[in-house]
Protein backbone atom coordinates (compact mmCIF):
# COMPACT_ATOMS: atom_id res chain seq x y z
CA UNK A 1 0.00 0.00 0.00
CA UNK A 2 1.24 3.37 -0.99
CA UNK A 3 -0.45 6.27 0.76
CA UNK A 4 1.19 9.31 1.67
CA UNK A 5 -1.55 12.84 2.86
CA UNK A 6 1.77 14.83 2.99
CA UNK A 7 2.31 14.39 -0.71
CA UNK A 8 -0.52 16.47 -0.98
CA UNK A 9 -0.36 19.18 1.87
CA UNK A 10 0.38 22.25 -0.19
CA UNK A 11 -2.53 21.94 -2.47
CA UNK A 12 -5.05 21.72 0.61
CA UNK A 13 -6.09 25.50 0.56
CA UNK A 14 -6.50 24.99 -3.29
CA UNK A 15 -8.66 22.34 -2.30
CA UNK A 16 -10.38 24.08 0.27
CA UNK A 17 -10.82 27.31 -1.30
CA UNK A 18 -13.16 24.70 -3.66
CA UNK A 19 -15.86 25.06 -0.99
CA UNK A 20 -16.90 28.69 -1.41
CA UNK A 21 -17.43 27.55 -5.12
CA UNK A 22 -19.54 24.61 -3.78
CA UNK A 23 -21.64 26.81 -1.24
CA UNK A 24 -22.09 29.41 -3.96
CA UNK A 25 -23.57 26.99 -6.19
CA UNK A 26 -25.82 25.41 -3.55
CA UNK A 27 -26.53 28.56 -1.73
CA UNK A 28 -28.08 30.25 -5.00
CA UNK A 29 -29.48 27.31 -6.37
CA UNK A 30 -31.48 26.30 -3.05
CA UNK A 31 -32.89 29.55 -3.50
CA UNK A 32 -34.03 29.32 -6.80
CA UNK A 33 -35.43 25.80 -5.86
CA UNK A 34 -37.52 27.36 -2.73
CA UNK A 35 -38.84 30.05 -5.25
CA UNK A 36 -39.89 27.71 -7.91
CA UNK A 37 -41.06 25.25 -5.34
CA UNK A 38 -43.42 27.86 -3.83
CA UNK A 39 -44.73 28.60 -6.86
CA UNK A 40 -45.30 25.15 -8.59
CA UNK A 41 -47.14 23.66 -4.96
CA UNK A 42 -49.61 26.74 -5.32
CA UNK A 43 -49.86 26.16 -8.95
CA UNK A 44 -50.81 22.66 -8.25
CA UNK A 45 -53.45 23.23 -5.33
CA UNK A 46 -54.50 25.82 -7.07
CA UNK A 47 -58.04 26.11 -9.21
CA UNK A 48 -56.27 27.10 -12.10
CA UNK A 49 -56.17 24.10 -14.43
CA UNK A 50 -53.41 25.07 -17.09
CA UNK A 51 -50.73 25.96 -13.67
CA UNK A 52 -51.86 22.94 -12.76
CA UNK A 53 -50.83 20.78 -15.60
CA UNK A 54 -47.87 22.75 -15.89
CA UNK A 55 -46.35 21.93 -12.85
CA UNK A 56 -47.40 18.60 -12.99
CA UNK A 57 -45.73 18.45 -16.13
CA UNK A 58 -42.36 20.19 -14.92
CA UNK A 59 -42.47 18.50 -12.16
CA UNK A 60 -42.56 15.14 -13.84
CA UNK A 61 -39.79 15.85 -16.03
CA UNK A 62 -37.07 17.44 -13.86
CA UNK A 63 -37.50 14.57 -11.77
CA UNK A 64 -37.99 11.60 -14.36
CA UNK A 65 -34.57 12.64 -16.43
CA UNK A 66 -31.16 12.45 -15.02
CA UNK A 67 -29.63 15.63 -13.28
CA UNK A 68 -26.36 15.68 -15.21
CA UNK A 69 -28.33 15.54 -18.84
CA UNK A 70 -30.23 18.37 -17.49
CA UNK A 71 -26.94 20.07 -16.96
CA UNK A 72 -25.59 19.22 -19.84
CA UNK A 73 -28.73 20.65 -21.85
CA UNK A 74 -28.67 23.67 -19.99
CA UNK A 75 -24.71 24.32 -20.39
CA UNK A 76 -24.18 23.40 -23.72
CA UNK A 77 -27.60 23.41 -25.24
CA UNK A 78 -28.78 27.23 -24.54
CA UNK A 79 -25.77 28.68 -26.63
CA UNK A 80 -27.21 26.56 -29.90
CA UNK A 81 -30.53 27.43 -29.33
CA UNK A 82 -30.25 31.07 -28.28
CA UNK A 83 -27.34 33.26 -29.43
CA UNK A 84 -26.20 33.72 -26.00
CA UNK A 85 -23.08 32.16 -23.82
CA UNK A 86 -23.70 31.10 -20.17
CA UNK A 87 -21.41 30.22 -18.12
CA UNK A 88 -20.29 27.23 -16.47
CA UNK A 89 -21.44 29.07 -12.72
CA UNK A 90 -24.92 30.27 -14.34
CA UNK A 91 -25.38 27.11 -15.86
CA UNK A 92 -24.96 24.85 -12.45
CA UNK A 93 -27.26 27.28 -10.74
CA UNK A 94 -29.84 26.79 -13.08
CA UNK A 95 -29.51 23.29 -13.61
CA UNK A 96 -29.59 22.49 -9.70
CA UNK A 97 -32.30 25.61 -9.27
CA UNK A 98 -34.37 24.46 -11.80
CA UNK A 99 -34.59 20.42 -10.87
CA UNK A 100 -34.44 20.57 -6.98
CA UNK A 101 -37.41 23.30 -7.60
CA UNK A 102 -39.29 20.02 -8.54
CA UNK A 103 -38.32 17.96 -5.53
CA UNK A 104 -39.09 20.99 -3.73
CA UNK A 105 -43.00 21.83 -4.76
CA UNK A 106 -43.38 18.19 -3.63
CA UNK A 107 -42.27 18.80 -0.22
CA UNK A 108 -44.40 22.04 0.14
CA UNK A 109 -47.21 20.71 -1.84
CA UNK A 110 -47.78 17.70 0.60
CA UNK A 111 -46.66 19.95 3.61
CA UNK A 112 -49.64 22.43 2.64
CA UNK A 113 -52.28 19.74 2.66
CA UNK A 114 -51.17 18.76 5.95
CA UNK A 115 -52.34 21.74 7.04
CA UNK A 116 -55.34 21.42 8.93
CA UNK A 117 -58.63 22.35 7.05
CA UNK A 118 -59.96 24.28 10.34
CA UNK A 119 -57.22 26.79 9.61
CA UNK A 120 -58.76 27.45 6.37
CA UNK A 121 -62.16 27.65 7.20
CA UNK A 122 -60.96 29.95 10.43
CA UNK A 123 -59.25 32.21 7.43
CA UNK A 124 -62.34 31.99 5.42
CA UNK A 125 -64.76 32.90 7.86
CA UNK A 126 -62.34 36.08 8.87
CA UNK A 127 -62.72 37.06 5.23
CA UNK A 128 -59.13 36.65 4.90
CA UNK A 129 -58.17 36.70 1.32
CA UNK A 130 -56.74 33.70 -0.15
CA UNK A 131 -52.98 35.17 -0.62
CA UNK A 132 -52.77 36.29 2.87
CA UNK A 133 -54.08 33.29 4.10
CA UNK A 134 -51.34 31.42 1.91
CA UNK A 135 -48.68 33.90 2.65
CA UNK A 136 -49.32 34.54 6.90
CA UNK A 137 -51.66 31.04 8.00
CA UNK A 138 -51.08 28.03 5.61
CA UNK A 139 -47.05 28.52 4.57
CA UNK A 140 -45.77 29.10 7.63
CA UNK A 141 -47.87 26.28 9.41
CA UNK A 142 -46.63 23.95 6.39
CA UNK A 143 -42.68 25.31 5.93
CA UNK A 144 -42.25 23.90 9.96
CA UNK A 145 -43.78 20.52 8.80
CA UNK A 146 -41.70 20.09 6.15
CA UNK A 147 -38.28 21.61 7.67
CA UNK A 148 -36.53 18.38 8.15
CA UNK A 149 -37.45 17.32 4.52
CA UNK A 150 -36.08 20.18 2.80
CA UNK A 151 -33.16 19.93 4.91
CA UNK A 152 -32.43 16.89 3.18
CA UNK A 153 -33.15 18.26 -0.01
CA UNK A 154 -30.40 21.23 1.08
CA UNK A 155 -27.80 17.81 1.78
CA UNK A 156 -28.85 15.80 -1.48
CA UNK A 157 -28.16 19.50 -3.37
CA UNK A 158 -24.78 19.75 -1.58
CA UNK A 159 -23.40 16.40 -2.65
CA UNK A 160 -24.93 15.96 -5.83
CA UNK A 161 -23.81 19.37 -6.62
CA UNK A 162 -20.49 17.65 -7.29
CA UNK A 163 -20.94 16.55 -10.85
CA UNK A 164 -20.84 20.30 -11.90
CA UNK A 165 -17.27 18.71 -12.56
CA UNK A 166 -18.23 17.88 -16.03
CA UNK A 167 -18.52 21.08 -17.69
CA UNK A 168 -15.56 22.52 -15.76
CA UNK A 169 -16.64 24.44 -12.61
CA UNK A 170 -13.53 24.65 -10.29
CA UNK A 171 -15.80 23.23 -7.00
CA UNK A 172 -14.17 21.01 -4.49
CA UNK A 173 -14.52 18.00 -6.61
CA UNK A 174 -12.46 19.39 -9.73
CA UNK A 175 -10.14 21.09 -7.39
CA UNK A 176 -9.25 17.70 -5.58
CA UNK A 177 -9.32 15.36 -9.41
CA UNK A 178 -6.68 18.24 -10.64
CA UNK A 179 -4.64 17.77 -7.81
CA UNK A 180 -4.67 14.26 -7.73
CA UNK A 181 -3.50 14.44 -11.41
CA UNK A 182 -1.20 16.89 -11.07
CA UNK A 183 0.53 14.97 -7.52
CA UNK A 184 -0.63 11.73 -9.17
CA UNK A 185 -2.26 11.38 -5.60
CA UNK A 186 -5.66 10.56 -6.40
CA UNK A 187 -6.92 8.38 -3.83
CA UNK A 188 -5.47 11.11 -1.00
CA UNK A 189 -6.91 14.11 -2.60
CA UNK A 190 -10.34 12.38 -3.28
CA UNK A 191 -10.55 11.29 0.21
CA UNK A 192 -9.65 14.55 1.25
CA UNK A 193 -12.38 15.98 -0.83
CA UNK A 194 -14.68 13.10 0.71
CA UNK A 195 -13.56 14.23 3.96
CA UNK A 196 -15.10 17.68 3.21
CA UNK A 197 -18.45 17.08 1.80
CA UNK A 198 -19.06 14.48 4.92
CA UNK A 199 -18.06 17.83 7.29
CA UNK A 200 -20.50 20.19 5.27
CA UNK A 201 -23.66 17.36 5.68
CA UNK A 202 -22.73 17.00 8.96
CA UNK A 203 -22.77 20.74 9.78
CA UNK A 204 -25.95 21.43 8.07
CA UNK A 205 -27.58 18.24 9.52
CA UNK A 206 -26.99 19.59 12.69
CA UNK A 207 -28.13 23.30 11.78
CA UNK A 208 -31.29 21.85 10.73
CA UNK A 209 -31.24 20.31 13.71
CA UNK A 210 -30.89 23.44 15.75
CA UNK A 211 -34.01 25.30 13.52
CA UNK A 212 -36.08 22.49 14.42
CA UNK A 213 -35.97 22.87 18.04
CA UNK A 214 -36.12 26.63 17.73
CA UNK A 215 -39.18 26.51 16.41
CA UNK A 216 -40.33 23.85 18.15
CA UNK A 217 -39.90 25.85 21.39
CA UNK A 218 -41.80 29.01 19.68
CA UNK A 219 -45.23 27.43 20.72
CA UNK B 1 -81.27 40.64 10.01
CA UNK B 2 -80.57 37.52 8.31
CA UNK B 3 -83.72 36.18 5.82
CA UNK B 4 -83.48 32.82 4.63
CA UNK B 5 -85.58 31.51 2.00
CA UNK B 6 -85.52 28.40 1.02
CA UNK B 7 -82.29 27.37 1.42
CA UNK B 8 -80.75 23.86 -0.19
CA UNK B 9 -77.91 22.06 -0.50
CA UNK B 10 -76.61 19.01 -2.10
CA UNK B 11 -73.09 16.84 -1.23
CA UNK B 12 -72.73 15.24 -4.89
CA UNK B 13 -76.39 14.23 -5.53
CA UNK B 14 -77.60 13.95 -1.42
CA UNK B 15 -79.42 16.49 -0.48
CA UNK B 16 -78.66 17.69 3.38
CA UNK B 17 -80.94 20.83 3.50
CA UNK B 18 -83.99 20.38 2.20
CA UNK B 19 -85.44 23.80 1.56
CA UNK B 20 -85.44 25.73 4.88
CA UNK B 21 -87.03 29.32 5.35
CA UNK B 22 -86.83 31.65 8.46
CA UNK B 23 -85.68 35.17 9.55
CA UNK B 24 -83.35 35.81 12.53
CA UNK B 25 -83.96 39.38 13.46
CA UNK B 26 -81.39 41.78 14.67
CA UNK B 27 -80.64 41.52 18.30
CA UNK B 28 -82.11 38.15 18.22
CA UNK B 29 -80.64 34.88 19.59
CA UNK B 30 -81.51 31.53 17.91
CA UNK B 31 -80.45 27.94 19.28
CA UNK B 32 -80.18 25.52 16.61
CA UNK B 33 -80.38 21.80 17.93
CA UNK B 34 -81.19 18.63 15.97
CA UNK B 35 -79.70 14.94 15.49
CA UNK B 36 -75.69 14.45 14.32
CA UNK B 37 -76.35 14.37 11.01
CA UNK B 38 -79.15 16.77 10.65
CA UNK B 39 -77.44 19.51 8.99
CA UNK B 40 -77.02 21.70 11.94
CA UNK B 41 -73.48 22.43 10.74
CA UNK B 42 -73.98 23.04 6.96
CA UNK B 43 -76.74 25.74 8.03
CA UNK B 44 -74.52 28.04 9.73
CA UNK B 45 -71.78 27.12 6.73
CA UNK B 46 -74.45 28.31 3.77
CA UNK B 47 -74.64 31.74 5.90
CA UNK B 48 -71.33 33.05 5.79
CA UNK B 49 -70.49 30.71 2.26
CA UNK B 50 -67.87 28.39 3.78
CA UNK B 51 -70.80 26.00 2.36
CA UNK B 52 -72.15 27.65 -1.47
CA UNK B 53 -75.68 26.97 -1.09
CA UNK B 54 -77.10 24.88 -4.40
CA UNK B 55 -80.84 26.55 -3.93
CA UNK B 56 -82.71 29.64 -2.30
CA UNK B 57 -81.71 32.70 -1.18
CA UNK B 58 -80.05 34.63 1.92
CA UNK B 59 -80.41 38.01 2.57
CA UNK B 60 -77.52 39.42 5.62
CA UNK B 61 -79.34 43.09 6.28
CA UNK B 62 -79.91 44.18 2.90
CA UNK B 63 -77.59 42.57 0.82
CA UNK B 64 -78.19 39.21 -0.41
CA UNK B 65 -75.42 36.82 -0.48
CA UNK B 66 -76.38 34.15 -2.40
CA UNK B 67 -76.24 36.69 -5.59
CA UNK B 68 -73.10 35.72 -7.39
CA UNK B 69 -71.93 39.15 -7.71
CA UNK B 70 -71.51 39.99 -4.33
CA UNK B 71 -68.52 39.82 -2.27
CA UNK B 72 -67.67 36.93 -0.42
CA UNK B 73 -65.20 38.33 1.37
CA UNK B 74 -67.38 41.28 2.65
CA UNK B 75 -70.31 39.02 3.74
CA UNK B 76 -67.72 37.35 5.60
CA UNK B 77 -66.35 40.25 7.35
CA UNK B 78 -69.93 40.83 8.58
CA UNK B 79 -70.85 37.15 10.04
CA UNK B 80 -68.03 36.42 12.82
CA UNK B 81 -68.00 32.26 13.18
CA UNK B 82 -66.87 30.07 16.37
CA UNK B 83 -65.97 26.30 15.58
CA UNK B 84 -66.22 23.38 17.94
CA UNK B 85 -62.76 22.65 17.23
CA UNK B 86 -61.51 26.55 18.05
CA UNK B 87 -58.82 26.82 15.04
CA UNK B 88 -56.78 29.09 16.52
CA UNK B 89 -53.30 29.82 14.22
CA UNK B 90 -50.92 27.87 16.92
CA UNK B 91 -47.74 29.92 15.00
CA UNK B 92 -49.55 33.10 16.15
CA UNK B 93 -49.11 34.36 20.28
CA UNK B 94 -53.20 35.05 21.63
CA UNK B 95 -53.12 38.72 20.61
CA UNK B 96 -52.10 38.19 17.32
CA UNK B 97 -54.94 35.77 16.58
CA UNK B 98 -56.86 38.35 17.53
CA UNK B 99 -55.43 41.30 15.81
CA UNK B 100 -54.57 39.58 12.29
CA UNK B 101 -58.08 40.03 10.41
CA UNK B 102 -58.57 43.09 11.51
CA UNK B 103 -55.45 44.26 10.54
CA UNK B 104 -55.12 42.54 6.89
CA UNK B 105 -58.57 42.46 5.93
CA UNK B 106 -60.20 45.73 7.62
CA UNK B 107 -57.00 47.66 7.53
CA UNK B 108 -57.01 48.66 11.17
CA UNK B 109 -53.13 50.01 12.17
CA UNK B 110 -51.74 47.68 14.66
CA UNK B 111 -51.70 49.65 17.86
CA UNK B 112 -55.60 50.62 17.63
CA UNK B 113 -55.99 46.52 16.78
CA UNK B 114 -54.41 46.10 20.08
CA UNK B 115 -56.09 48.34 22.16
CA UNK B 116 -59.45 46.47 20.47
CA UNK B 117 -57.68 42.89 21.28
CA UNK B 118 -56.74 43.69 24.74
CA UNK B 119 -60.14 44.93 25.88
CA UNK B 120 -61.72 42.04 24.22
CA UNK B 121 -59.19 39.50 25.89
CA UNK B 122 -60.75 40.97 29.12
CA UNK B 123 -63.91 40.87 28.67
CA UNK B 124 -63.50 37.07 27.69
CA UNK B 125 -60.92 36.85 31.07
CA UNK B 126 -57.78 36.13 29.38
CA UNK B 127 -55.66 39.01 29.36
CA UNK B 128 -52.85 37.65 31.09
CA UNK B 129 -52.35 35.03 28.12
CA UNK B 130 -51.82 37.76 25.31
CA UNK B 131 -48.55 36.64 24.73
CA UNK B 132 -49.06 32.75 24.68
CA UNK B 133 -49.09 30.50 22.00
CA UNK B 134 -52.48 28.38 21.61
CA UNK B 135 -51.02 24.82 22.86
CA UNK B 136 -50.35 26.31 26.06
CA UNK B 137 -54.47 26.86 26.57
CA UNK B 138 -57.05 25.21 27.94
CA UNK B 139 -59.28 23.84 25.57
CA UNK B 140 -61.81 26.78 27.22
CA UNK B 141 -59.11 29.29 26.92
CA UNK B 142 -59.03 28.27 23.75
CA UNK B 143 -62.65 28.70 23.15
CA UNK B 144 -62.95 32.36 24.43
CA UNK B 145 -59.41 33.65 22.36
CA UNK B 146 -61.47 32.28 19.41
CA UNK B 147 -64.86 34.01 20.60
CA UNK B 148 -62.16 37.33 20.94
CA UNK B 149 -61.29 36.49 17.23
CA UNK B 150 -64.43 36.56 15.70
CA UNK B 151 -65.58 39.38 18.29
CA UNK B 152 -62.61 41.44 16.93
CA UNK B 153 -63.89 42.12 13.28
CA UNK B 154 -66.63 44.16 14.91
CA UNK B 155 -69.60 41.44 13.20
CA UNK B 156 -73.05 42.11 12.41
CA UNK B 157 -73.81 38.89 13.61
CA UNK B 158 -72.00 35.76 15.36
CA UNK B 159 -72.37 31.86 14.40
CA UNK B 160 -71.84 29.07 17.06
CA UNK B 161 -70.81 25.80 15.79
CA UNK B 162 -70.95 23.49 18.77
CA UNK B 163 -68.80 25.92 20.75
CA UNK B 164 -68.45 23.29 23.50
CA UNK B 165 -69.09 20.21 22.29
CA UNK B 166 -65.23 19.65 22.37
CA UNK B 167 -64.52 20.81 25.47
CA UNK B 168 -63.79 19.37 29.26
CA UNK B 169 -66.77 19.53 31.11
CA UNK B 170 -65.91 21.41 33.67
CA UNK B 171 -64.40 23.92 30.74
CA UNK B 172 -68.60 24.47 29.34
CA UNK B 173 -69.40 26.80 31.81
CA UNK B 174 -66.24 29.09 31.09
CA UNK B 175 -67.63 29.24 27.44
CA UNK B 176 -71.15 29.84 27.84
CA UNK B 177 -70.92 32.12 30.06
CA UNK B 178 -68.57 33.76 27.57
CA UNK B 179 -71.41 33.49 25.23
CA UNK B 180 -73.89 34.79 27.59
CA UNK B 181 -72.26 37.94 28.27
CA UNK B 182 -72.07 38.41 24.54
CA UNK B 183 -76.40 38.08 24.27
CA UNK B 184 -76.86 40.70 26.75
CA UNK B 185 -74.63 42.94 24.43
CA UNK B 186 -77.09 42.69 22.17
CA UNK B 187 -75.73 40.93 19.09
CA UNK B 188 -77.03 38.75 16.78
CA UNK B 189 -76.63 35.29 17.63
CA UNK B 190 -77.15 31.66 16.06
CA UNK B 191 -75.56 28.52 18.32
CA UNK B 192 -75.92 25.31 17.36
CA UNK B 193 -75.83 23.42 20.71
CA UNK B 194 -76.29 20.31 22.79
CA UNK B 195 -76.52 22.38 25.99
CA UNK B 196 -80.36 22.17 26.29
CA UNK B 197 -80.15 24.14 29.55
CA UNK B 198 -78.10 26.82 27.71
CA UNK B 199 -80.53 26.99 24.89
CA UNK B 200 -83.68 27.39 27.23
CA UNK B 201 -81.50 29.80 29.32
CA UNK B 202 -80.61 31.67 26.34
CA UNK B 203 -82.64 31.60 23.29
CA UNK B 204 -85.16 34.04 22.18
CA UNK B 205 -85.93 31.25 19.70
CA UNK B 206 -85.44 27.66 18.88
CA UNK B 207 -85.14 25.74 15.53
CA UNK B 208 -85.51 22.22 15.72
CA UNK B 209 -83.73 20.70 12.50
CA UNK B 210 -83.97 16.83 11.62
CA UNK B 211 -82.85 15.30 8.04
CA UNK B 212 -82.37 18.47 6.33
CA UNK B 213 -85.32 20.05 7.49
CA UNK B 214 -86.34 22.79 9.71
CA UNK B 215 -89.57 20.79 11.81
CA UNK B 216 -90.06 23.19 14.46
CA UNK B 217 -89.60 27.01 14.91
CA UNK B 218 -91.00 27.77 18.42
CA UNK B 219 -89.75 30.06 21.38
CA UNK B 220 -87.84 27.44 24.00
CA UNK B 221 -90.23 27.42 26.85
CA UNK B 222 -92.77 26.41 24.39
CA UNK B 223 -90.17 24.07 22.81
CA UNK B 224 -89.00 22.18 25.70
CA UNK B 225 -92.57 21.75 27.44
CA UNK B 226 -94.97 20.86 24.33
CA UNK B 227 -92.98 20.11 21.14
CA UNK B 228 -95.27 19.58 18.41
CA UNK B 229 -94.04 17.34 15.73
CA UNK B 230 -92.89 13.43 16.65
CA UNK B 231 -89.19 14.06 15.84
CA UNK B 232 -88.71 16.70 18.11
CA UNK B 233 -90.52 14.48 21.27
CA UNK B 234 -88.43 11.56 20.28
CA UNK B 235 -85.33 13.47 19.84
CA UNK B 236 -85.86 15.41 23.33
CA UNK B 237 -86.71 12.16 25.00
CA UNK B 238 -83.21 10.84 24.03
CA UNK B 239 -81.52 13.88 25.47
CA UNK B 240 -83.17 14.96 28.22
N1 LIG C 1 -68.34 18.42 2.75
C1 LIG C 1 -69.25 17.45 2.75
N2 LIG C 1 -69.28 16.52 1.77
C2 LIG C 1 -70.20 15.54 1.77
N3 LIG C 1 -71.15 15.40 2.71
C3 LIG C 1 -71.18 16.27 3.72
C4 LIG C 1 -70.24 17.34 3.80
N4 LIG C 1 -70.51 18.06 4.92
C5 LIG C 1 -71.57 17.48 5.49
N5 LIG C 1 -71.98 16.40 4.78
C6 LIG C 1 -73.13 15.56 5.09
O1 LIG C 1 -74.24 16.38 5.28
C7 LIG C 1 -75.04 15.90 6.34
C8 LIG C 1 -75.25 17.02 7.35
O2 LIG C 1 -74.00 17.29 7.96
P1 LIG C 1 -73.83 18.41 9.06
O3 LIG C 1 -74.38 19.68 8.55
O4 LIG C 1 -72.42 18.40 9.48
O5 LIG C 1 -74.75 17.85 10.24
P2 LIG C 1 -74.77 18.24 11.78
O6 LIG C 1 -73.93 19.45 11.98
O7 LIG C 1 -76.20 18.46 12.09
O8 LIG C 1 -74.24 17.05 12.53
C9 LIG C 1 -74.35 14.70 6.91
O9 LIG C 1 -74.95 13.54 6.38
C10 LIG C 1 -72.96 14.83 6.41
O10 LIG C 1 -72.38 13.56 6.21
MG1 LIG D 1 -72.17 19.71 13.08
Amino acid sequence: MNLDFTQITSSIPYILQGIGVTLKIVGVAALIGFAIGILLALCKIGRFKGFKWFADIYTSIFRGTPLILQLLLIYYGTPQLFDIKVSAYTAAVLAFGFNSGAYISEIIRAGILAVDRGQLEASMALGIPYKKMMKDIVLPQALKNILPALMNEFITLTKESAIVTVIGVTDIMRRSYIVGGNTYRYFESLIFAGVIYYLMVIVLTLIGKAVERRMRRSD
Amino acid sequence: MIKIQDLRKSFKNIEVLKGISTTIQKGEIIAIIGPSGSGKSTFLRCINLLETPSGGQIWVNENEVTNPKVNIMKVREQVGMVFQQFNLFPHKTVLENIIYAPMMVKGISKSEAETKGRDLLKKVGLSEKENEHPVRLSGGQKQRVAIARALAMSPEMMLFDEPTSALDPEMVKEVLEVIKSLALTGMTMAIVTHEMGFAREVADRVLFLDDGQLVEDAAPAEFFSSPKSKRAQDFLEKIL
